[in-house]
């Protein structure tokens, strides 16, 4: 009897862990290369779920065409805005880019606000309601695309990442910024170029996000507190903690909310937080510090 | 033999914040020239080197290559000149691979041969092919010092600047180590050698500079400097 109804709550927090881990991807990405947090993260996500909003409402075009768009879009976005923003503005300094980061998201929050009023909203598409059945759980379309999408997402990352170019010089500036500027490589472009990345990845999670959702000025907001804990979990700078990590903050949220009712299904995630920050603060993958 | 000049570095100035390290350097590389810079630890030497490949910013002074002033160029695109600098401390990749290492060398000059000048790095160090699957961070400091060099050579230099090449390495290594820098000099390469280890530097160079705080207070002849005992007393410490 229990396991009847715990089965597809596990399915559920699983497909909803896979846009969690899209999201905390960027994120990781992001921290991984330029070794900030980016503050702006939130407000990029409610920018690109605004995006597929207007796309949807205004021009008429679905999410899942959108994305062709938006991914290339986003991806210059997050590109510009580093390198013309907030590399220039950091002179050097960490401490200086949380702040700016902080900055551009005030400022889009703001913006979009001003543009969009604090509404709520929502699109219609015939595929928002329709489920499928696997296993005899009926699952949510919007949310089985969305699952296999962020996987497919993933999978291009670590392609780009391991067998290009651009990705290996990603990887060797991550780990050796002076090393990688000797040979060659143009580490203020390498890091435009992974903040692109990481915000081309917020738009795809927009895409698959929000036929099954909705979205307010402070939408982002909710996605990146649940993105960081999952960046801790699966250890700062991780591309494959990332995932596992979404994954599992998925189902943890899916099955507390189960048992202490849906809007409590965040707590179990905020605990995992302080429970990994206590016991094992380098995350399930990462190095020690 | 050695006349046109590579490398021409004039009264150059360059150090961190307030602190100025290079108080006027001057400096020549002729083509085909190995040429020594030694000093004591804190010298300037490795600044020296970060200013002329452009990761330091000069404050006053030239820095010409190939006949072309490169002191406000950007550390890629010097080394898209083909000045290529193999840095004290080695700064390979640790989490690529051998062969992922190699290729970035590649990354900026000399993409085009990438496939055969891989294969020549791994003629000159056999035991980095024999490792190139293998993650960088794992090698001997010995190999990590291998796949630094063949990472810089992976770009096609003109002239190569080693910084230190030989710090940490057993005394047989190091033996290894100004064999393959003669060698790789007699095919032509120039070199820009800084070292603390004094004697063998000098028999292996055509000419060498002394630094001490920020200048240079003696130069000339390898051999010169060799048979000088003040010098060798005043400012190598031997």
């Amino acid at each position: 009897m229990q396991t009847a109804i715990i089965i597809p709550a596990i399915l559920n927090g699983v497909l909803m862990g896979a846009v969690y881990a899209l999201v905390a991807l960027g994120l990781t990405l992001i921290y991984g290369v330029l070794h900030i947090i980016n503050f702006a993260h939130g407000a990029l996500l409610t920018a690109a779920l605004f995006a597929v909003y207007f796309c949807f409402r205004t021009l008429g075009i679905d999410p899942y065409v959108a994305v062709l768009g938006l991914a290339p879009l986003f991806f210059l976005l997050g590109y510009a805005l580093q390198r013309f923003v907030i590399g220039p503005a950091a002179h050097g300094e960490d401490s200086n880019i949380l702040l700016v980061t902080l900055g551009i998201a005030v400022v889009i929050e703001n913006a979009l606000l001003y543009v969009f009023r604090a509404d709520t909203r929502t699109i219609d598409v015939p595929y928002g309601f329709s489920v499928i059945e696997f296993g005899g759980t009926f699952l949510s379309v919007p949310r089985v695309v969305g699952f296999f999408a962020a996987f497919a997402v993933a999978g291009l990352l670590w392609a780009i990442l391991a067998l290009t170019d651009t990705g290996k010089a990603i990887r060797a500036v991550a780990k050796e910024k002076r090393g990688a500027e000797l040979s060659g490589i143009d580490v203020a472009h390498i890091y435009a170029m992974t903040f692109g990345l990481g915000t081309a990845c917020l738009a795809v999670a927009a895409c698959l996000l929000m036929p099954s959702y909705y979205v307010n000025p402070h939408v982002g907001n909710a996605f990146v507190l649940v993105a960081f804990t999952i960046v801790v979990l699966g250890g700062m700078g991780s591309v494959p903690g990332a995932l596992i990590g979404g994954l599992f903050a998925g189902v943890v949220e899916s099955l507390c909310g189960f048992y202490l009712g849906e809007s409590l299904g965040q707590i179990g995630i905020f605990l995992m937080f302080i429970l990994v920050l206590l016991f094992r603060p380098t995350g399930l993958l990462g190095a020690r510090a | 033999m050695h006349t046109d000049p590579i490398l021409e570095v004039r009264a150059l100035r360059a150090g961190y914040g307030a602190t100025e390290i290079l108080c006027g350097i001057d400096l020549l590389v002729k083509r085909g020239e190995i040429v020594a810079v030694l000093g004591s630890n804190g010298a300037g030497k490795s600044t020296l080197n970060l200013a002329i490949s452009g990761v330091v910013r000069v404050r006053a002074g030239a820095v010409v290559f190939s006949g072309e002033t490169i002191s406000q160029s950007s550390a890629s695109s010097i080394v898209g000149r083909g000045l290529v600098h193999v840095p004290e401390g080695r700064r390979i990749f640790p989490n690529l691979s051998v062969h992922d290492n190699l290729d970035l060398g590649s990354y900026r000059r000399g993409r085009a041969h990438r496939e055969e000048n891989r294969e020549r790095v791994y003629g000159i160090f056999p035991r980095l092919c024999e490792r190139r699957t293998q993650r960088a961070g794992t090698l001997s400091g010995g190999e990590q010092q291998m796949l630094a060099i063949g990472r810089g050579l992976m770009a096609e230099p003109q002239l190569i600047i080693l910084d230190e090449p030989s710090l940490g390495l057993s005394p047989l290594l190091v033996e290894e180590l100004f064999a393959l820098i003669a060698r790789l000099n007699r095919a032509g390469l120039a070199i820009l050698l800084v070292e603390q280890n004094v004697m063998q530097s000098l028999h292996l160079a055509h000419r060498a500079y002394i630094m001490e705080n920020g200048r240079i207070v003696m130069s000339g002849s390898a051999e010169e400097i060799r048979s000088n005992p003040d010098l060798k007393r005043a400012y190598l410490g031997m």
